[in-house]
C-alpha cells in the first residue's frame, strides 16, 4: 500500500485515491495543430523513476493533486495540490 | 540437441539418462551480429526462431538481462485464446492459435497446449448482445468454435459456479471459445530457446543492454553489460520496458504506460475446473484455470498505477480474493502458495505493436497489455516476417505507431486513450 500525504485530509491509503496520468502534460489550444493534440494525447515519456503524475483523492476531498514518485521504488518526494492556491483559497473561504 | 521421442524417452531411461544434451548453448557475445533481438522473453525467442527457420537469416543473437523465463514469461496465467472482433485483431489472434495448434511438432517439445475452452460468463442482456455480435464476427471470420451458451449449457459444463439467483451479478450464460485453453509457459519459452538454437541462434543471457549507439537514423551498435555488440538489424521486443530501451534510443515519447499485473497460484488441489474462466462485471475482473500440477492459477486487474515494481500492492490481492469468492465460493478454504506481478506495456488503445520504427534498421515488438502470453507465436512470425522483408505484412499494417495520427485506435474494450483501462 502506498501511503499519500493529502494536503487536505492527512496520510491516506493510495486505494482511496485514483490515479489520473502523467502530470507533466500540457495540452495545446484548442486551434493547435493536429500534430500537438496527438502528442499530448498519445505519447508518454513513461519514465522509469522519479516522475511527476496526477491523482484524483476520489474517496476522500476528491481533490487533484501532483505527485512526485518514484515508478520503481513507490517512494513519494512531495504531494501539492493539482490547482495553485486552492489551500488558500479554501481556507479564506471558511 | 537430442531429439525428443518415444524412442529416445525409453533408450536413455535404457542407459541411465546420461545421453542427454544441453537444450541450449550458452555462447559468449560475438561482436557483431547481422540481427539482435534485445528481450529474450517468448516473443523475442519465437522472432529468432522463425527469423532463423522461415526465413534462413543467419549470425542472429537474442540478448537477455536475465535468464530464460524469468520475466513476463514466468509471470502471467498461460491464457490462449482468439476471441478478439476488431479487424486485424481478428486475423492475427487466429494466426497465433492455429500456430499453437502445432506448436509442440513443430517445437519437438510438449508445450502442453490444452484446449479446455474459454468461458466469460455474462451477466446481463446487454453483456449478451455484445458477446453475441463478437462471437458472430468470429465465426464468420474463421473461428467456428465460438459459441454463446445460455445457463443449462454452461451449468452441465461447469457445475460449481456461483449460480445463486440473488447474487450480486447473477451469471445469465456464457461466451465460449473451444479451441481456447492453456499452456505451459515455461515448455513454450525453453521450447522456443531450444529451437532457435538448433537454427544456429546465439541466446546470450545475462547481458543487460545498457545503451544505444546511434549513427544518424539508424542503429550502429548496441552497449551491453557484456561489451559492445555492432548489428545490421536490432528488434526491441521488451514489453514492460520499451520506454527505457526507446529513451536509450533518444526517440521520444510512445503511446505506453508500464503497469503491473498481478497473478496467483494457489496449493494444489485434485481436478476442479476443467476450462478456463473469466469473470469480469461492474469493476470486478477475475480469470481462473487449473494447471496440470493442480493450482488454480488466477488473476485479476492492473494495480492502478503506473509502475516498473515487480510487485503487487494487497488492494488488488483483496479486489481479486472477493472477485473468487463471488464467481467459485468453493475456493473459499484453499490457500495461496504465491502471488507475483509482472510489468506490462499498456498502450493507448489495448492493442500492441509490431512495426518499423523512426530508425532504418529498428524494429519494434511492444504493447501486448494483458495480451502478450496468447500471441507469443504469431509476434515472433509476423515481426520476424518485419525483419527479413522490412515491410509489414498485410495483417499487421494497422500494428505501428502511426495509427493514432491516421485517427486509427484499435480498441477492442472502447475504453479510450488511458492505458490503465485496456485490461
Amino acid at each position: 500500500m502506498i501511503r499519500i500525504l493529502c494536503p487536505f485530509c492527512g496520510t491516506r491509503d493510495h486505494s482511496e485515491f485514483s490515479y489520473g496520468g502523467d502530470g507533466t502534460i500540457t495540452y495545446p489550444a484548442l486551434d493547435a495543430p493536429m500534430q500537438d493534440w496527438h502528442d499530448a494525447v498519445f505519447l508518454r515519456d513513461n519514465i522509469c523513476g522519479m516522475q511527476l503524475e496526477t491523482w484524483q483523492h476520489v474517496n476522500g476531498c476528491r481533490m487533484w493533486l501532483v505527485i512526485e514518485r518514484d515508478t520503481m521504488t513507490h517512494e513519494i518526494k512531495s504531494v501539492r495540490p493539482a490547482q495553485a492556491g486552492m489551500a488558500a483559497a479554501l481556507e479564506a473561504d471558511q | 540437441m537430442t531429439k525428443f521421442s518415444a524412442w529416445n524417452v525409453f533408450w536413455q531411461g535404457m542407459t541411465g539418462q546420461k545421453g542427454w544434451t544441453r537444450q541450449w548453448r550458452d555462447p559468449e557475445p560475438q561482436t557483431h551480429y547481422n540481427v539482435i533481438i534485445v528481450g529474450g522473453g517468448l516473443h523475442g525467442l519465437a522472432t529468432a526462431y522463425y527469423l532463423a527457420k522461415n526465413h534462413g537469416q543467419k549470425k542472429i543473437a537474442v540478448l537477455e538481462k536475465g535468464w530464460i523465463g524469468g520475466g513476463n514469461a514466468g509471470r502471467n496465467t498461460t491464457i490462449v485464446r482468439s476471441n478478439y472482433a476488431q479487424p486485424g485483431n481478428r486475423e492475427f489472434y487466429e494466426h497465433s492459435l492455429k500456430l499453437w495448434e502445432n506448436l509442440s511438432h513443430e517445437l519437438n517439445y510438449n508445450v502442453m497446449f490444452s484446449q479446455r475452452s474459454h468461458i466469460s460468463l455474462l451477466h446481463n442482456p446487454g453483456a449478451i448482445d455484445a458477446a453475441s455480435r463478437n462471437y458472430n464476427t468470429m465465426r464468420r471470420t474463421g473461428a467456428p468454435d465460438a459459441e454463446i451458451w445460455n445457463l443449462d449449457q454452461l451449468k452441465q459444463a461447469v457445475p460449481h459456479l456461483n449460480y445463486a439467483p440473488d447474487a450480486r451479478f447473477p451469471i445469465m450464460g456464457a461466451a465460449v471459445q473451444k479451441r481456447a485453453g492453456t499452456a505451459r509457459h515455461d515448455a513454450v519459452a525453453w521450447g522456443y530457446a531450444r529451437g532457435a538454437d538448433n537454427h544456429g541462434v546465439d541466446i546470450i543471457q545475462n547481458c543487460a543492454v545498457t545503451g544505444i549507439v546511434r549513427d544518424g537514423g539508424r542503429i550502429s551498435a548496441v552497449e551491453t553489460s557484456r561489451g559492445r555488440i555492432t548489428a545490421g538489424k536490432v528488434a526491441f521486443s521488451v514489453a514492460g520496458s520499451t520506454s527505457r530501451l526507446w529513451d536509450m534510443a533518444d526517440l521520444g515519447g510512445l503511446p505506453i504506460e508500464s503497469h503491473k499485473l498481478q497473478a496467483f497460484v494457489s496449493e494444489p488441489l485434485k481436478p476442479l475446473l476443467d476450462q478456463v474462466v473469466v469473470f469480469g462485471m461492474g469493476g470486478a475482473h477475475f480469470y481462473i484455470s487449473q494447471s496440470d500440477k493442480g493450482g488454480m492459477v488466477f488473476g485479476g486487474d492492473l494495480d492502478w498505477y503506473k509502475s516498473y515494481a515487480q510487485r503487487g500492492n494487497l488492494p488488488i490481492v483483496q479486489d481479486v480474493a472477493e472477485a473468487a469468492m463471488s464467481v467459485l465460493p468453493c475456493l473459499g478454504r484453499v490457500k495461496l502458495l504465491r502471488h507475483w506481478a509482472g510489468v506490462v506495456d499498456m498502450s493507448m488503445d489495448g492493442t500492441h505493436f509490431i512495426c518499423k520504427t523512426p530508425l532504418d534498421n529498428l524494429y519494434l515488438n511492444a504493447g501486448w497489455n494483458y495480451g502478450g502470453f496468447k500471441a507469443s507465436p504469431a509476434a515472433g512470425w509476423y515481426l520476424a516476417d518485419l525483419i527479413a522483408n522490412d515491410r509489414p505484412h498485410e495483417v499487421i499494417r494497422n500494428f505501428d505507431l502511426k495509427r493514432f495520427e491516421r485517427g486509427l485506435q484499435i480498441d477492442e474494450r472502447g475504453a479510450g486513450p488511458d492505458p490503465k483501462l485496456h485490461g
